[in-house]
């Protein structure tokens, strides 16, 4: 397994990749498509990269993702790809009939340059439906900074201030999580008595249920007229910075609504400042079925603390999952020393607050020093872990490989998840979804110890 | 149940009027009646059309050469092309002594805006200086994505360049994703590369034993071609390489001595088979190890082929007690599986070749076709003459060999030959069609839009296709089998792949999870129950 790895860690300058921890904008931006009711996801570019988005996807949730494709051939690449998505738009309305089409470009339409919105006004659209876009080139970013650019687009094609005084609404923008995640955010708003609008919203889509019937268009998802509302909202939540503050800042800029941006809520203290957030935007108090939820997670915290206290930890994936997962094992007790990303750290290309910096004050305050880094791969965290190596893995599936390699306990986190199924239903955000993520971090140790124990040392209460 | 002619008709009719132009040409009911049944294949599909299909790069980078274990595969181009192949096919690869395994490994030039606006040649040149000081491959193959072509990175002068900097065999292949109309110009690339270069470059002059033969179009899925080596190396037959699963660069380079080509998925490497028999005068042999009967089909052909009463002898005896083994084995599954009906839509080879396993578990197969297949692959190699090229075919370059010099030798007499071609299938595949019956469906590139359109008129038992059918079928509570990737189970080919084969479509077809599907309150009335005594309603 990896066994040409070697441990000795040369600079590569070449910013080339080995065993990427990131994958393309267009697989983002069909994921975050898939959150609107009644839309068809459609990649205008070749077949292949639509066939591999939608391998992935449904791979990770073992449910249907559709998505149509503009099919270029060699002629289209040539004389662009107008005259393709044009005929796509005709196809899909007439065999699929969906509310909504979601064009996301790909590498090869951006760089021909095809001017889309051009091609969407001289297309042929049945009375009532809708075409939008977003630009989505795979050579900058990541599938977050597709999933990213995709729900702006909601926001630039859709929002509207219609209203004179904004409603006592929310908008919620979750981010690049699982539909369990969002029916967790979902409970906590309702809990909290709040009205919100989710999106996207892939919950009830890419989890729907099994009836003995095919939905192409299942319940879930945000309907077109709640993201024109999203104008109207007395403020946005944004959860999550890469994946979801483009989108808030843009309906700042459009509609003056003002928003606040928090880490995506994984763990304790992500949780209390989503919360205290909305507590203090609505004085809406915490009501105490969330004290107690709460109150539970400290407990199981606190009675098992001695499971995981101190243990060092290696965590990669997706630079807000990240970020939260850091935080929380932190409030363990744990000892992450090496923390990872394949995205690119500046906030969406500004240099303002990186995921390096972000992650080094999180560390600082604790104390603990750490290879930190963005815009790297699963190549380099196999080497820091052979050069300093930890009781724990945190990552998505391709961590796998490392986790065997190096003969370390490793618990799934992120996306994708190709080689366990449910996890896509369950949340790993609120105060359930970190006493869930608790229990699979220590179950990983303890299996561990078990399997490791010697019979005379093999404990029956642990 | 068979469709007709009349519901057929119905069902164009609710196409777009230019795709029901071109899908009428891709669509047949087989009719043995008639001379011949052309179908249209290899064809662009419509933009809109909700398509299985991939792309030229899947079938270069992600088919044909990416189980070549010991070479490192770099893909120049953006991120997602070489995340999407890293590890996501089940090519199974085993670390031999000597040769190296990167299996593991994902390598890509991740190329950014700026590579995009000032060419990426530096960094891929770059990033083999790296790989070679890291890895130290022997060899190294370059797949080109989308971008490369249309910014012109001239990716052979690189890799040109690279070979003689590090002195180590570096290629290059234009498998651009918009090249051709699917993952077939991608084998078709790749076959003509690994041709031109590897094949024929290893020092080996002489076959290394009797019966040497070489696997083509065999990726080991699951462990397939372990299965098929298991069998073939206790029959007595040497096997040179496999063409390319659990394959060797050390070894196809010296396929040249090989006395026989097996070709078990004749669409992704049939070129190399031809230009095998061109230029060193191998002759190749149509296979198919899927299915138990098929599997001892092939066997007594080779044997026929080679022609030697020991060889035929110790043919005989494993067929014979690996029948004795598995045949009741699959008996018992067949008795769950008896008279279904099942979809089969595959690749290029596999809509052919599982129907033949389905059947012996009692599965009729009423509706077939390939996502990427060519016509001969339907109706048999004797159409090629008649193939058209069109503008999306002729992108592909095709090259000529010569019979090589000291190399090219003649297996046999040409009247040895062509006496052995009435026969068995050499030199030929006779295509899919053929296997069907009247009434069967034949479609080509099947998309969604058919998918459901088929499944409501035909009401098949399973559906055997690929991962982003699998979840729309379940839904409506039909058992879905993965044959690209096996559900992750495996091998599925020889005697044993038989086995498991009837073995996870019988738990398909068993799992007590689809009767949960209606709750318990769809179907009682709903009665104002008062609780009686004893707490009973
Ligand atoms: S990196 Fe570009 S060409 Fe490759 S799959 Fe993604 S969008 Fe397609
Ligand atoms: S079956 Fe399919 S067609 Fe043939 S390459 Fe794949 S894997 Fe082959």
């Amino acid at each position: 397994m990896l066994d040409y790895t070697p441990k000795e860690i040369k600079k590569r300058s070449s910013g080339t990749v080995i065993n990427p921890a990131k994958t393309c904008q267009p697989i983002g931006a069909m994921y975050a498509a898939l959150g609107i009711h009644g839309c068809l996801p459609h990649s205008h570019g070749s077949q292949g990269c639509c066939s591999f988005h939608r391998m992935h996807l449904t791979r990770h949730f073992r449910d249907p993702i559709m998505a149509s494709t503009s099919s270029f051939t060699e002629g289209a690449s040539v004389f662009g790809g107008g005259a393709n998505l044009k005929t796509a738009i005709k196809n899909v309305f007439t065999l699929y009939n969906p509310d909504v089409m979601a064009i996301h470009t790909t590498c090869l339409s951006e760089t021909i340059g095809d001017d889309i919105p051009a091609t969407i006004r001289q297309a042929e659209i049945p009375e009532g439906k809708i075409v939008f876009h977003a630009n989505t080139p795979s050579y900058q970013g990541s599938h977050i900074t597709g999933f990213s650019n995709m729900t702006k687009a909601m926001v630039t094609y859709f929002s509207e201030k219609t209203t004179e005084q904004p409603k006592e609404q929310t908008n919620l923008i979750p981010g690049f999580v699982n539909p369990g995640d969002m029916r967790e955010l979902k409970r906590i708003f309702e809990a909290m008595g709040l009205t919100y609008i989710m999106f996207p919203d892939t919950s009830g889509v890419v989890d729907s249920p099994m009836t003995g019937k095919f939905e192409m268009y299942p319940k879930g998802g945000v309907t077109i007229d709640q993201l024109k509302d999203t104008g109207n909202s007395k403020i946005t939540l944004s959860l999550g910075r890469f994946s979801s503050e483009a989108a808030a800042e843009a309906l700042k800029k459009k509609c003056k609504v003002p928003f606040i941006s928090l880490k995506t809520p994984i763990g304790i203290k992500a949780t209390d400042d989503m919360l205290m957030a909305l507590r203090g935007s609505f004085a809406a108090e915490v009501p105490y079925e969330l004290e107690e939820e709460r109150g539970q997670l400290v407990d199981v915290m606190t009675d098992a603390h001695f499971h995981f206290h101190n243990k060092k930890v290696a965590i990669f994936g997706d630079p807000d999952i990240v970020a939260g997962l850091t935080e929380f094992v932190l409030s363990l007790g744990m000892k992450p020393i090496h923390i990872l990303t394949g995205t690119p750290g500046g906030a969406l290309g500004s240099k303002m607050y990186s995921f390096e910096d972000e992650i080094n004050d999180m560390l600082q305050s604790a104390g603990i020093t750490a290879n930190v880094k963005a815009d790297s791969d699963l190549l380099e965290l196999h080497q820091w872990i052979k050069n300093q190596p930890v009781d724990l893995l945190i990552g998505n599936t391709y961590g796998k490989y490392i986790a065997k390699a190096e003969d370390i306990p490793f618990v799934r986190v992120g996306f994708p998840i190709l080689d366990r199924a449910i996890h896509s239903y369950m949340p790993i955000v609120g105060y359930r979804g970190a006493m869930r993520l608790l229990e699979m971090i220590d179950n990983a140790l303890l299996d561990r110890a078990d399997r490791d124990a010697a019979d005379e040392d093999f404990e029956l209460v642990m | 149940m068979a469709i007709t002619e009349k519901e057929l008709e119905e069902l164009f009719e609710k196409m777009p009027k230019k795709m029901e132009k071109n899908r009428r040409k891709h669509i047949m009911i087989k009719n043995g009646e008639l001379e011949s049944q052309a179908i249209e294949a290899n064809t662009r599909t419509v933009p809109g059309v909700i398509t299985n299909r991939g792309c030229a790069y899947a079938g270069c980078k992600g088919v044909v050469l990416g189980p070549i274990k010991d070479m490192i595969h770099i893909t120049h181009g953006p991120i997602g092309c070489a995340f999407y192949t890293w590890g996501a096919r089940r090519n199974k690869a085993k670390t031999e002594e000597n040769v190296k395994n990167f299996m593991n490994y994902a390598f890509s030039t991740n190329m950014q805006e700026k590579d995009i606006v000032f060419g990426g040649e530096k960094k891929l040149a770059a990033m083999i200086d790296e790989v070679v000081d890291m890895f130290h491959p022997n060899a190294i193959t370059i797949s080109a994505t989308c971008p490369v072509g249309l910014i012109g990175d001239d990716i052979n002068a690189v890799a040109k360049a690279a070979q003689e900097r590090h002195g180590i065999q570096v290629l290059a292949f234009s498998c651009e994703g918009y090249k051709g109309v699917s993952q077939s110009a991608g084998h078709h690339i790749a076959n003509n590369n690994l041709m031109a270069n590897v094949i024929g470059t290893g020092d080996m002059e002489k076959a290394p034993g009797k019966y040497s033969i070489n696997i083509l179009g065999e990726y080991n899925i699951g462990g397939d071609s372990w299965e098929i080596e298991r069998f073939l190396k206790e029959i007595g037959y040497n096997i040179v390489c496999v063409m390319t699963g659990d394959g060797a660069w050390e070894h196809i380079r010296n396929a040249h001595v090989a006395d026989l080509n097996l070709v078990q998925c004749h669409r992704s490497i049939n070129y190399i088979a031809e230009k095998i028999q061109t230029k060193y005068g191998t002759p190749w042999l149509k296979v198919n190890f899927v299915g138990v009967q098929s599997t001892i089909k092939s066997l007594r052909d080779m044997a026929t082929y080679f022609d030697d009463p020991e060889l035929t002898k110790k043919t005989e005896e494993v067929i014979e007690r690996e029948l004795a083994r598995v045949q009741p084995v699959i008996d018992q599954y067949a008795k769950i599986c008896n008279n279904k009906t099942a979809f089969c839509f595959v690749g290029g080879s596999r809509g052919h070749h599982y129907q033949g396993l389905f059947r012996e578990l009692g599965i009729e197969t009423v509706l077939a076709g390939y996502e990427f297949a060519h016509r001969d692959d339907y109706e048999g190699r004797e159409v090629i003459p008649d193939i058209k090229t069109d503008a999306d075919s002729k992108n592909i370059p095709d090259f000529q060999v010569e019979p090589d010099p000291s190399r090219f030798h003649l297996r046999m007499s040409p009247e040895k030959m062509e006496e052995l071609k009435q026969k068995i299938p050499l030199g030929d595949y006779a295509g899919m069609n053929l296997e069907m019956k009247d009434g069967d469906l034949i479609v080509d590139d099947l998309n969604h839009f058919e998918t459901e359109e088929f499944i409501k008129l035909l009401q098949p038992d399973i559906f055997a296709s690929g991962i982003k059918d699998k979840y729309v079928v379940q839904k409506m509570g039909i058992p879905a089998k993965q044959l690209h990737s096996y559900d992750y189970s495996g091998p599925y080919a020889g005697f044993n792949g038989a086995v498991n084969f009837a073995r996870d479509v019988s738990m398909a077809f068993a799992s007590p999870t689809w009767n949960y599907i209606t709750p318990p309150w769809k179907t009682a009335p709903l009665l104002e129950g008062e609780f009686g005594e004893g707490g009973k309603a």
